[in-house]
Order: structure tokens, then C-alpha cells, then sequence
């Protein structure tokens, strides 16, 4: 029985064969229409999330499975001070597989310690979300036809971006990948990242604050929210939030076949003109988070 | 000065000067009903001074949590008045309950019972890392 709690626990053949069988089942959705019939999935969400939450329902749904759980805390034994572990364990069950997303850093772990069934990582706080790294691999697979010979630009808040961390560490397995990354100073990747990942495996890398200087040379351009509830003070908040707004003026000189993404929910950092323009694939984005939380469903569920 | 040789007990050798307080809360040396002596700036060829602790009495003692606070330590074990055992320390790769997380946003935080484990992620500079939240112990 083996859970997902942290995308680097995937080797890259794994993630090339969750990508494989999420490209087959967008190819022949019939085949997979009942291959979970009469398992269940339990949704533990711990705190609020709309996207995350449905695209795992809908995945369970499609592969002709049911599901069960609470969209939030309050409506959860958590609320009478059960431990995340008893609940886990309780779940296990009623459920075949669980999808916990909770804002405490390693509850997940701590649950798949308990659990009989398998565990997903949905989100654990700043931390990890290894289904969100799966979809945006999916995407520039899809995008682009491959996951090498990359020049991917990261772009806004890459301090406190987990989604931006948990990609550069998948994207850094893979061969010929060149990493851009534009924030404001105080949003710079952290120090361990660039000195565990980008420096110790030798990887090309440049920072800069000019999201235009670099725009020509992108394959890929992630961009991401400043994100409120990351801040202990507001003000810094309110300075660092419009840094970078990306319009179509701003993507004059990109390449015709860039790749725009983003995990969502944004606020106002892509401009709603650019969603129109053919490189901008972040609702794609949102619709291969689906069919790749299939994959992993099957493959947690060993459902062939 | 003279400190009695003990019969049957434990003795941690070549800790680094000035850290024999800090093995003897973490072992809980404090809650022994037995002798326990805590000789401090030793004269050592090896090390210049050292702090030397004599416990009389044949406990286990968590090495793991010794190996932490100073992996060069020596434990001897000391049986009918003679060494029977030596034992040198290495830098552990998993502690338990000898640190506790300060990340306020890890699950330790708010679940009580849980045991607060680190992971030695990089030996070369002894940083070790929250299993939860993978922050680093400080």
C-alpha cells in the first residue's frame, strides 16, 4: 500500500508513467468509465478548497467510483479535537483511498502513518502538493511534447510558492532544463533551493526582476499569485502584490509556442485579455489536474 | 581530586568541555536515584579538557541523542569494576524527542502525542530536517 505525500517520492519513470496513462485515458475515456465501480474515495479537507476538492471528485466520478468527506474543519470530528491520525484511521474504514488536504505541515504524513488505505497529499499548508506538481507536468507535456531542453521562466511570488518549489525540484530530474526566475527581491527563491537544488546539480539558472528582458527566451512561463495568507504583515502584502501584471502588450516579443500557466486561483497577475490569447493554458491546466488525478487514483488503487 | 571508580555503570568519555550539563539533562540523568558525577574541564592529551560523566548505575543510554550533542563522545560500560564494552558514537540518522520542531505551522504543533522525529539530510553540516514539515532543527 503506498501513498503520495511528497512528489520527490515519485521517481521520474513513475511520473512518466502517471503521464503516459493520463494522456491514454484523455485519449479512450470509455475504457477507464468503470474501473473504480464500487470503490470510494473520502475527501478530507481539512480547510477550504474549491478546485483541488472537485477535480478529485470528478476524477473519482469518471472512473465510475463514489465519493465521500467534509469541505472543512468545523463540519469534522477535528472540530472535537480528534487527532488527525484517529481520523485517518477511521476513514480508512469507509473509504478505498483518502485525499487529505489540511493547513498543518506534514498532516498527510502523519496520517498515512495511520491509515490502511492510501493517502494523498492535497495540500499541507506552505508545504507540499504533489498533485499540483503531477498537473503542471502534465501540462507541458501536453504543451510542448516533452519534459527536456526546457527554458522555463517562474514568475511573481517564489518565496513562498510551494507549487513553484515543488516544480523546480520535479523539473530539476530532467535533462537540459534551464530555470528563469523573476520575482522582486524580497520574493527570491529561498536560499535552500537554490544551494540544495540549482547549485549542487549543476543546473543553469538566472534570477532577475525584468520579467520583459527575459520574456524571448521562455518555453514556459509560470506565473503565480502573491498569496495574502503567506504574510504575517499586511503592508508587505499590499507593496509586493501588483509586482508583476502579465498583459499582451508584455508578451510582444515571446515566443509563438510560449506555454503560460498557472496554478489558480490568480487575482489580477495574468490579465483576463491574455486568457484568449492560444499560449495561455491555464484552464487546460485545471482540466489535465483531472485526468492525472485519475492516473494516480488507479495507480494508488492498483487498478490496471 | 578523587571521584570514586563505580562497579557497575556507564561512563561518557571525551565530551567536549562545557557540554556535560546539557548530556545530563537530555538523558534525564537528573531523575537517577544512583551516584551520578559530573567531572568537568578533565586535562586531556587529545583534546586539551574534556568533561568526563561516571553514572552508577547500568542504564540504557539513548545514543542517539548522545551521538547529537556530540558524536566524539566514548561511552564505556563498566561491569564488576572493569570496562566490558567501549562504544564510539556516529552522527544518527534519525532522533527522536531529543529536539522539538519549531515550525508554527507543523502538525507537531498542534497534535500533542505526536513524536517529534528529525532526519539527518546532510551530514557534512549535521543539519537535520522536521520529518512533518522537513524544517530545519535549530
Amino acid at each position: 500500500m503506498r501513498s503520495l505525500i511528497d512528489i520527490l517520492s515519485l521517481s521520474t519513470d513513475e511520473i512518466d508513467e502517471l503521464i503516459a496513462k493520463a494522456e491514454d485515458i484523455i485519449a479512450n475515456p470509455e475504457k477507464y468509465r468503470e474501473k473504480c465501480k464500487y470503490k470510494k474515495l473520502a475527501t478530507l479537507f481539512f480547510e477550504p478548497s474549491t478546485r483541488t476538492r472537485l477535480s478529485f471528485e470528478a476524477a473519482m466520478y469518471e472512473l465510475g467510483g463514489q465519493v465521500l468527506g467534509f469541505s472543512q474543519a468545523d463540519s469534522s470530528s477535528a472540530a472535537k479535537g480528534e487527532s488527525v491520525a484517529d481520523t485517518a484511521r477511521t476513514v480508512s474504514c469507509y473509504a478505498d483511498i483518502i485525499a487529505m488536504r489540511h493547513p498543518k505541515e506534514g498532516a498527510p504524513l502523519v496520517a498515512s502513518m495511520a491509515s490502511s488505505v492510501p493517502i494523498i497529499n492535497a495540500g499541507d499548508g506552505g508545504h507540499n502538493h504533489p498533485t499540483q506538481t503531477l498537473t503542471d507536468l502534465l501540462t507541458i507535456k501536453r504543451e510542448k511534447g516533452r519534459l527536456n531542453n526546457l527554458t522555463v521562466g517562474f514568475c511573481g511570488d517564489l518565496k513562498f510558492g510551494r507549487t513553484v518549489h515543488s516544480l523546480i525540484e520535479a523539473l530539476s530530474r530532467y535533462s537540459g532544463i534551464e530555470f528563469v526566475l523573476i520575482s522582486p527581491d524580497e520574493l527570491q527563491l529561498p536560499g535552500y533551493l537554490k544551494k540544495g537544488i540549482l547549485s549542487s546539480d549543476n543546473l543553469k539558472y538566472t534570477e532577475t526582476t525584468d520579467l520583459e528582458a527575459v520574456m524571448p527566451s521562455l518555453d514556459i512561463l509560470y506565473m503565480t499569485r502573491v498569496q495574502r495568507e503567506r504574510f504575517f504583515n499586511e503592508e508587505d502584502y499590499l507593496r509586493l502584490k501588483d509586482s508583476y501584471i502579465l498583459t499582451p502588450e508584455k508578451l510582444v516579443n515571446a515566443k509563438e509556442d510560449l506555454a503560460i500557466l498557472h496554478p489558480l486561483p490568480r487575482v489580477n497577475e495574468i490579465h483576463t485579455s491574455v486568457d484568449s490569447d492560444p499560449r495561455a493554458c491555464y484552464f487546460r491546466q485545471v482540466l489535465n489536474g483531472k485526468y492525472i488525478r485519475m492516473a494516480l487514483i488507479l495507480k494508488l488503487l492498483e487498478v490496471e | 581530586m578523587n571521584i570514586d571508580s563505580i562497579k557497575n555503570g556507564v561512563v561518557i568519555d571525551h565530551i567536549k568541555a562545557g557540554k556535560s550539563m546539557e548530556i545530563y539533562y537530555q538523558l534525564e540523568l537528573d531523575k537517577l536515584d544512583c551516584t551520578v558525577a559530573i567531572i568537568k574541564n578533565v586535562h586531556s592529551k587529545k583534546m586539551g579538557l574534556k568533561d568526563i560523566i561516571k553514572i552508577d548505575s547500568e542504564m540504557q543510554v539513548d545514543l542517539d541523542a548522545l551521538g547529537y550533542i556530540d558524536s566524539d563522545v566514548t561511552v564505556n560500560i563498566i561491569k564488576d569494576g572493569v570496562l566490558s564494552e567501549k562504544k564510539h558514537l556516529t552522527l544518527p540518522t534519525q532522533i527522536k524527542d531529543v529536539l522539538k520542531c519549531r515550525n508554527p505551522r507543523c502538525i507537531t504543533t498542534t497534535e500533542q502525542d505526536l513524536p517529534h522525529i528529525f532526519r539527518l539530510t546532510d551530514p557534512a553540516t549535521k543539519t537535520y530536517r522536521c520529518i512533518y514539515c522537513e524544517s530545519k532543527a535549530k
